[in-house]
């Protein structure tokens, strides 16, 4: 993106340093980027990470499969479902589970209702990025408890909820699982309208957002880019499509990709993406049949052969990959997450450079990261 | 020389001075009741309830906000520049404060009817500027600056277009009193044959007071609250007891100019209870709808707002000014000038509606839905990456 305007400085000027985070209202958690701006034009953002570096991989490495499932949920924490699926599927690659048809379908329905609470948590946050006052947020945020609050039921917890196990769930889920998922999609398809209503149709959104940071499809792919941000530029590549897991290739469901690859596409096909999901829950909900949850011989405490293997699925931010290492024993030797946030955020300086500092926040909202993921 | 004060013959110095404590009492009590209100509006917008614990449907909240404010430690950043930083509230507050003088509440309610009203008005209201500039360049801060350069900027442009708003209906009303403005509406307001100005006024009333969609000054997701950043205490609260005073200002203002203040519908003859709820009404009106604004809309960019009031608001009130210029010039019968105002004024407000249509909505292209037909290519990595 070239320089909204070049003016030959008639006299010497100096560009300002502005420190935005790691405590500023929208970076998010704690980002931190020192903005080189010229007035009101960025000219150089120079983006710091690793302030909740916790270590989660290398604690993970001291926790047998089952505690591990603890800590998927710890590096990404608006989609614990997906981050834990990686994990158990790793597992039961390596292990050579087998998981009963009714656990994978519970499973795909609570990533997908994952992906909505997550997505709805980014309208929200992104509407208070460009400047709505709250608005958006609590209209997102009523959305996202529905859903928080069916987690609640299931798994007894509302932010780490650790249901996915090596080959099942940890329980069945309640008697009234089906009455409940559909209340929880009859006010998740109002809210994607409210959605709709509130920010994508609005003239001012889009003049906040058309044509702003954009990223091409070559160079998005050349960062690492993946999930929202990626479609966004044009590219059609959906793990769930392209390498269907669990029962995807059984469902009925749209890969949404954007044309410009501008922060108006990203939100775009996040949205679009929340319909696709409220389907493949729709579809899920006919299949679904009692049965077993959990494989019949399950060891007590779970073993894994010696061997490597590097799992990739479809979160909501993109690909969240786990490459585990096993020598044997209850615990990997090595993990290593491959976090999507992490490489959708070294597009960020491509991405602004040459915009405005108002357009700055809105990038970066734009991207969506969970800062827990970035730096793990 | 004496003045009449609710009957009682007073000295004038005496008199001006009554009238100012009079003001600042009231509008502290407003200016509570105007935060209580945005509170509770807004939340009624997002499905919340707003204040509710202090005192009965929470109306003790903005009481106990200020009380809250006042105890609190007034902090001032080492690497300030004292003087101003300090002198900075005091600036944006009086100004605001002394705008009060020639607004019409009802008959004969006016601290001084002044002839130039709407000047004078204007002219004190810019000064505040100088506040929020003082507080940026005082403060030592680079959020605080860029802030006030913002907000400099953007009073400058939005300057221009509430003025030749008001000089419009300041030759429609022949008159720049404020008084007599509110006079002449006792049949028919401004707005009917002014809509134009009427929406210039309400836009550059909005920018004015740095209101969602132009809080661009204090845009707390860019610049955390701008000017602001590190004032606390009471000299955060004098920000805040102007800020609010300049929105019941202005509301009360457009209320007198384009709505007719308290003569329409009632008329001279009515009581003092009814002007004044006629004021009070209409200034609510006006109030309800920058909130409204301010829950729905996001926030223009810097250069988006400057674009709006140089190139559609500003040349757009000039032609309004020559076209009001051109009809009373050539003095037409009457009812033939009534209706070409209000013809010039209603195409305005298209053509300007229109304009923003086509600027600011862009259509676009929905997302590509791509089903399992076409299956997924993979990704060729670019040239350069190789």
């Amino acid at each position: 993106m070239t320089a909204p305007f070049t003016h030959e400085h008639e006299f010497e000027t100096q560009d300002l340093m502005i420190n935005m985070g790691p405590q500023h209202p929208s970076t998010h958690g704690v980002f931190r980027m020192v903005l080189q701006i010229d007035g009101e034009v960025v000219r150089d953002v120079i983006p710091y990470i690793g302030y909740m570096h916790r270590g989660g991989e290398k604690l993970a490495e001291t926790m047998d499969f089952r505690q591990g499932i603890g800590w998927m949920d710890r590096t990404e924490y608006l989609a614990q479902h997906n981050a834990e699926l990686s994990y158990v599927m790793a597992v039961e690659a390596l292990a050579e589970l087998e998981v009963p048809e009714r656990a994978q379908w519970i499973r795909m329905i609570l990533c997908e209702l994952n992906r909505l609470s997550s997505h709805f948590m980014f309208t929200g946050a992104f509407g208070t990025d460009a400047g709505v006052f709250g608005t958006a947020f609590v209209y997102s945020f009523r959305e996202r408890e529905v859903i928080l609050d069916l987690f609640e039921e299931i798994s007894g917890d509302r932010l780490m909820y650790a249901y996915f196990r090596p080959g099942g769930l940890a329980w069945d889920v309640p008697a009234n699982f089906e009455r409940r998922v559909a209340e929880v999609l009859k006010s998740t398809k109002q809210g994607i309208k409210d959605m709709d209503g509130l920010l994508t149709e609005n003239e001012i959104f889009r003049a906040r957002t058309v044509d702003v940071g954009t990223i091409s499809a070559a160079d998005a792919i050349d960062w690492g880019c993946t999930g929202p941000v990626l479609r966004a530029s044009g590219v059609p590549l959906d793990l769930r499509r392209t390498e269907p897991y669990l029962y995807y290739d059984q469902v009925d469901f749209d890969v949404v990709t954007g044309t410009n690859g501008d922060v108006y596409d990203r939100f775009v096909v996040r949205v679009e993406e929340m319909r696709q999901s409220v389907r493949i829950i729709e579809q899920c909900m006919e299949r679904l049949r009692p049965g077993p949850f959990l494989p019949d011989r399950l060891p007590r405490m779970l073993r894994t052969p010696p061997g490597e293997i590097y799992l990739r699925t479809e979160a909501p931010r993109g690909e969240y990959g786990i490459y585990m290492v096993s020598r044997g024993g209850n615990r990997p030797y090595r993990l290593k997450i491959r976090s999507s946030c992490f490489a959708n955020l070294q597009a960020l300086r491509d991405m602004t450079i040459g915009s405005y500092v108002a357009d700055a926040v809105v990038i970066l909202g734009s991207l969506d990261i969970v800062l827990c993921e970035v730096d793990r | 020389m004496n003045h009449d004060l609710f009957g009682f013959e007073i000295n004038v110095w005496a008199d001006a001075a009554a009238r100012l404590g009079l003001i600042v009492s009231l509008m502290t009590v407003v200016v509570m009741g105007l935060i209580y209100g945005e509170r509770k509006v807004i939340a009624r917008f997002q499905q919340r309830l707003g204040p509710t614990r202090t005192g009965p449907a929470g109306l003790l909240q903005s009481v106990a906000d200020a009380l809250k404010l006042v105890a609190k430690e007034d902090v001032r950043p080492k690497s300030a520049d004292p003087w101003v930083f300090e002198l900075a509230p005091y600036f944006v507050f009086v100004p605001i404060f002394l705008m009060f003088v020639a607004v019409p509440f009802a008959f004969h309610w006016e601290i001084r009817v002044l002839e130039l009203g709407i000047f004078y008005v204007l002219a004190v209201s810019s000064v505040n500027i100088v506040g929020w500039v003082m507080a940026g360049w005082g403060s030592d801060n680079r959020y605080a600056m860029l802030g006030a350069l913002r907000a400099a900027a953007q009073a400058i442009s939005y300057e221009l277009p509430l003025v030749m708003s008001l000089i419009a209906v300041g030759m429609v009303a022949d008159s720049f009193n404020l008084t007599d403005i509110v006079r002449g509406q006792g049949q028919v307001p401004n707005i009917v044959w002014q809509p134009l100005p009427f929406f210039i006024f309400f836009v550059a009333m909005l920018a004015e007071l740095n209101r969602t969609p132009f809080d661009i000054p204090v845009g707390e997701s860019e610049v955390v609250g701008g000017p602001f950043v590190e004032y606390s205490g009471i000299r955060w609260s004098m920000f805040f007891l102007a800020e609010y005073a300049a929105l019941f200002i202005l509301a009360l203002l457009g209320a007198a100019i384009f709505l007719g203040g308290w003569a329409w519908p009632l008329g001279e003859e009515w009581g003092l209870p009814w002007q004044l709820a006629l004021t009070a009404i209409k200034a609510g009106a006006i109030i309800f709808a920058i909130f409204w604004v301010r829950v729905t809309l996001p926030r223009l960019r810097i250069d988006q707002l400057m674009a709006f009031s140089w190139k559609v608001l500003l040349p757009i009130s000039f032609v309004q000014v020559l076209a009001n210029g051109l009809v009373l010039v050539y003095e037409p019968p009457q009812h033939i000038a009534d209706i070409l105002l209000a013809a010039i004024s209603g195409a305005g407000l298209v053509l300007v509606v229109m304009i923003m249509n086509r600027s600011v909505g862009k259509p676009r292209p929905r997302p590509v839905l791509t089903n399992r037909a076409a299956a997924a290519t993979p990704p060729a990595r670019s040239e350069a990456a190789r």
